[in-house]
């Protein structure tokens, strides 16, 4: 037994280079039952972080009582993280909303099905009719199935007919896919986690895997134990579990990522580590990229990141010399300044080594949430459906036939609104219908205090649908109870393209509706039709939605029509594209190096990655690309929010292994709650001194957007450096949708701006100043310790555990 | 030789242009992409206007002495809302527009005279020009449904 508290990544399995990852099945029950106890184990896979760990639900008596990694599933071999052993426990929470609730005289009230969805029918009726479909946003999550998000795809571009499609994926994915888009024509996670198992070198950009991905996390883990482990090139600014393994590690200054990979380039450039077979064959915009970076040396990017010139070289050296090179990145790179830019560049190392689509020789693009991947296939996120272009008219034909909708009803002028925009419209009072689904942006947006009053502006009629009274939902005109994970079927896709099915285990409690249900009275009831005057929806459960889904992906990258339910009962997870040609699924894309950059083919005629101008078809074709990659270049341009006088400190906001998003349900499993109970700051020991803290004392952060207050825990992170975890609100404090004379979100201080290219808002930009406010009350600040906010040199902070609520069995092959 | 007609022609339509991004930026800074984007590409126009100089220096500069109907100087103030919002990014794209023409008409002199240094300057400073109208051109098309169908 384990404690996965105290040691979250569990026991070691090692394996060498190129062979299997060992087998290692961990188990979480209730306290009193035991295996022989449980009725019936239900096959899911992970809906707290994007990993996609396959897992079942044991069930008894009606009640998930615990979990188990599936060891048949090619993601994690049986392994499971914390969130997945201990999440489940929020399901069964007293607390969930089991009725609908109606604003009546300023006041949320119970009421029933009937009056609520009548409600939204009026309203919507009413709006449609005054304003049209341009009133309409529609803001989603990262935790919905693929079938929903496909059904209220469809409903709001067919349906309504409104361009306001996106949600909280713009926050987590959105740069991932659009990096892989400008790069290789259209989105599609080039590697697999396969490739850790074969990989010689791995940098991880601006990645804290051992947090974010934990169970990926243990499969580098068991490689850097096994024989001939890989070389490890960590970038981040947090001495993170990764970086504590790392063979070079670069805490560089937050927002000059792109100086950094440029210098990179540089290196690989001049000391020829470029392979010139592949970037003649298959590439475009050597020369531009090459003159680009003709500057950028190691001793230039030295100075604007503030690392050792030597330390870039040697990270430098071991990118370019690896035979076998996997790259990861996630929100250290797509929140950051320049976000798309710094992506691609992590492309073009991949493009100028020919390493792509071989095993070791792989990008992953990461995603933040567990179905993330789905919204950028279904275009719930701001995209069309199944990678197809906005811009490309056969395109938007192609899905009229299908929906039997006309052209014109599918809104394709401009590219679908992202997030921050619709935010924008309903602030401005343009758009006054907005239905938020299962995310929390109360929590989660930059500018919280903004945020918060465009919810209450009197003329913005908010629907919100979720399993918990969040801190949005108690903002909102109607709340709409819902059914969640093992209480609804449906399948979601992870970062590696492998799709899952996830099955109901349980009912879910009162009177919540499955989203899909929710989502198809909607439709009924609006009466939404074809061009035949039939029903525009078509199906009535998953499966019905999952097949029509599958009609949607024909011929595209993301082909799924060679799924079914029934293939994915029992086995592993399949990697996309699945179809006749790829019965078994794809490991790898762009193996061939023939990438989807056909005018009529790509998802994007590209952008230019400085202010986001889009390109037109004609400078498309004019290109010529013709199945070759961009390699796309981008001159570092400082952060517009410098530190200064009045605000001496760069912030960077983050999340931590124990917590998923805002809380919502990780507050709600007591050993996750346990071991991260409270928000913190962190400083550095030399910024500590200076400002007069210690560990433990009470230090109010503020820029100039809003402030907040929490214990400082003095860490090892870069100095001038301020990270505040992102996961706190106010739904379990006094203030319940606000902070109440305490104020402890780190998006107080946020700053509302996008990147240009993917407008993925920057959460790790801004300029902050900190103030001691009182001393220690004796007890340390409430992060955990075996993290990346591990206090820093002997301070005696006690270690974060979990205790025999914590422990976990773990099955090695062979019984072990 | 009129080479110096427009090279003042273009010199002050540059520094037109990126008073203008930035008038337009402070105007609308509640949309934040228009902003900092308008700063980035202001800052452009500016290293334009620097990199003509040696230029003017060489072939001179004719300062128009009757109002140029193809100037367009940009009026003091700055419209509000959404529509606001694109009748001003409408005059950018115009002014852009002036400037694109106008390092395509100095490139051809350039070309004339063997100018590589000349030739140079208008090459990369020609595509930012095109991208900054591309990307005038985006955000308006972007904007414009919103502004004018359901905007108050």
């Amino acid at each position: 037994m384990t404690d996965r508290i105290a040691n979250p990544w569990g026991e070691r399995t090692p394996f060498g280079r190129d062979e299997e990852w060992p087998l290692r099945v961990d188990r979480f029950l209730d306290e009193g039952v035991n295996e022989e106890d449980v009725d019936a184990w239900v096959q899911t896979a992970s809906i707290l972080h994007s990993n996609g760990d396959a897992m079942d639900i044991a069930v008894k008596d009606g009640r998930i009582v615990g979990v188990r990694g599936r060891g048949v599933d090619r993601v994690n071999k049986g392994r499971l993280g914390p969130k997945d052993l201990f999440g489940w426990q929020a399901n069964n929470s007293e607390d969930r909303l089991k009725k609908p609730l109606v604003r009546k005289n300023g006041e949320l009230v119970e009421a029933g099905w009937d009056e609520a969805m009548g409600r939204i029918v009026d309203r919507s009726k009413e709006l449609l009719e005054e304003k049209g479909p341009l009133a309409f946003g529609f803001y989603t999550t990262g935790q919905l199935f693929l079938e929903e998000y496909y059904t209220l795809g469809v409903i709001g571009k067919a349906g309504l007919g409104t361009p306001h499609m996106d949600g909280n994926t713009r926050l987590c994915t959105a740069t991932a896919g659009q990096a892989l888009k400008e790069t290789f024509g259209s989105d599609g996670q080039p590697g697999s986690y396969a490739d850790i198992d074969h990989a010689d070198a791995i940098m991880l950009f601006g990645h804290n895997m051992a947090e974010t991905q934990a169970v990926t996390w243990m499969r580098v883990l068991d490689r850097l134990e096994g024989p001939n482990p890989p070389e490890l090139v960590v970038v981040d600014p947090r001495p993170t579990p990764v970086a504590q393994r790392a063979t070079v590690h670069l805490p560089i200054k937050t927002g000059t990522n792109v100086a950094l990979l440029n210098a990179f380039l540089h290196e690989i450039f001049q000391n020829g580590w470029y392979d010139e077979e592949y970037v003649d064959a298959h590439t475009m915009g050597f020369e531009e990229l090459e003159s680009t970076v003709a500057d950028c040396t190691p001793e230039w990017a030295a100075e604007v990141c503030g690392v050792e010139a030597e330390r870039i070289r040697e990270a430098a050296r071991i990118l370019g010399t690896a035979e076998r090179l996997l790259s990861t990145a996630l929100q250290g790179v797509y929140q950051s300044h320049q976000a798309t830019a710094a992506a691609c560049q992590i492309n073009n190392i991949h493009l100028l080594r020919g390493m792509l689509g071989k095993p070791g020789c792989g990008v992953l693009q990461f995603n933040g949430q567990p179905t993330a991947q789905n919204t950028r296939e279904t275009g719930a996120n701001g995209d069309l459906p199944a990678f197809r272009n906005w811009d490309n008219k056969e395109h938007v034909q192609e899905l009229a036939d299908l929906w039997n909708v006309d052209l014109m009803k599918i809104p394709h002028w401009a590219p679908p609104t992202h997030a921050m925009q619709i935010w924008r419209y309903a602030e401005q009072g343009s758009i006054e219908f907005l239905w938020i689904s299962c995310t929390n942006p109360a929590v989660s947006l930059p500018e919280l205090r903004r945020i918060r009053s465009i919810l209450d502006q009197e003329d913005l009629f908010v629907v919100v649908q979720d399993i918990f009274l969040t801190e949005t939902a108690q903002l909102a005109d109607v709340v709409l109870p819902a059914a969640t994970w093992g209480e609804k079927t449906g399948t979601y896709t992870n970062t590696d393209r492998t799709v899952h099915l996830s099955e109901a285990g349980v009912e879910p409690p009162g009177e919540t509706k499955h989203d899909l249900d929710i989502f198809l009275e909607y439709a009924r009831l609006m009466d939404f039709r074809d061009k035949d005057g039939e029903p525009l929806i078509k199906w009535e459960h998953p499966e019905e939605a999952f097949e029509a889904w599958k009609e949607c992906t024909r011929g595209r990258p993301c082909d799924y029509t060679g799924l079914t339910y029934e293939k994915l009962r029992g086995g592993s997870g399949v990697q996309w594209p699945c179809n006749e040609e790829h019965p078994d699924g794809t490991e790898r894309l762009y193996g061939d190096a023939d990438f989807n950059t056909r005018t009529a083919d790509c998802e994007t005629y590209g952008h230019d990655l400085l202010a986001g101008a889009v390109n037109s078809e004609a400078d498309h074709r004019a290109i010529g690309p013709e199945g070759r990659a961009f390699l796309k270049a981008a001159p570092y341009t400082p952060p517009h929010e410098e530190p200064g006088e009045e605000y001496p400190f760069r912030l960077n906001t983050g999340r931590t292994i124990y917590h998923f998003h805002t809380r919502t349900k990780t507050a709600r499993a007591p050993q996750l709650q346990n071991a991260a109970p409270e928000a913190w700051v962190e400083v550095s020991p030399t910024d500590a001194e200076s400002l007069g803290v210690s560990e433990g004392d009470t230090v109010r952060v503020e820029s100039s957007r809003g402030r907040l207050e929490a214990k400082a825990r003095v860490s090892g992170i870069r100095d001038g450096v301020v990270f505040a975890p992102f996961h706190y609100g106010y739904f379990d404090q006094k203030g319940g949708d606000a902070p109440d004379g305490h104020a402890r979100a780190a998006n107080e201080l946020t700053i509302t701006e996008w990147d240009p290219v993917s407008k993925q808002p920057l959460f790790k930009s801004g300029a902050v100043r900190v103030t001691k406010m009182a001393d220690a009350d004796g007890s340390p600040a409430p992060a955990p310790t075996n993290t990346a906010s591990r206090p820093a040199g002997n301070v005696q902070v006690p270690e974060t555990a979990g205790g025999a609520g914590a422990e976990v069995t773990e099955t090695m092959e062979g019984g072990g | 030789m009129h080479l110096a007609n427009y090279l003042g022609y273009l010199h002050q339509s540059e520094q037109n242009l990126a008073a203008g991004f930035r008038k337009v930026g402070e105007g609308h800074a509640a949309e934040v992409d228009v902003f900092h984007t308008g700063n980035t590409l202001a800052g452009q126009c500016e290293a334009h206007v620097e990199a003509l100089e040696p230029f003017v220096g060489r072939y001179g500069e004719e300062k128009p002495t009757e109002p140029d109907r193809l100037y367009h100087e940009f009026f003091d103030g700055t419209r509000e809302g959404g529509l606001g919002l694109i009748r001003d990014l409408h005059d950018l794209y115009l002014m852009a527009n002036a400037c694109d023409i106008a390092w395509t008409m100095i490139g051809q002199a350039a070309q004339g005279l063997g100018d590589r240094e000349l030739l140079d300057v208008v090459n990369s400073c020609e595509r930012q020009t095109a991208t900054q109208v591309k990307w005038l051109k985006t955000r308006m098309k972007q904007a414009a449904p919103q502004a004018l169908i359901v905007a108050s």
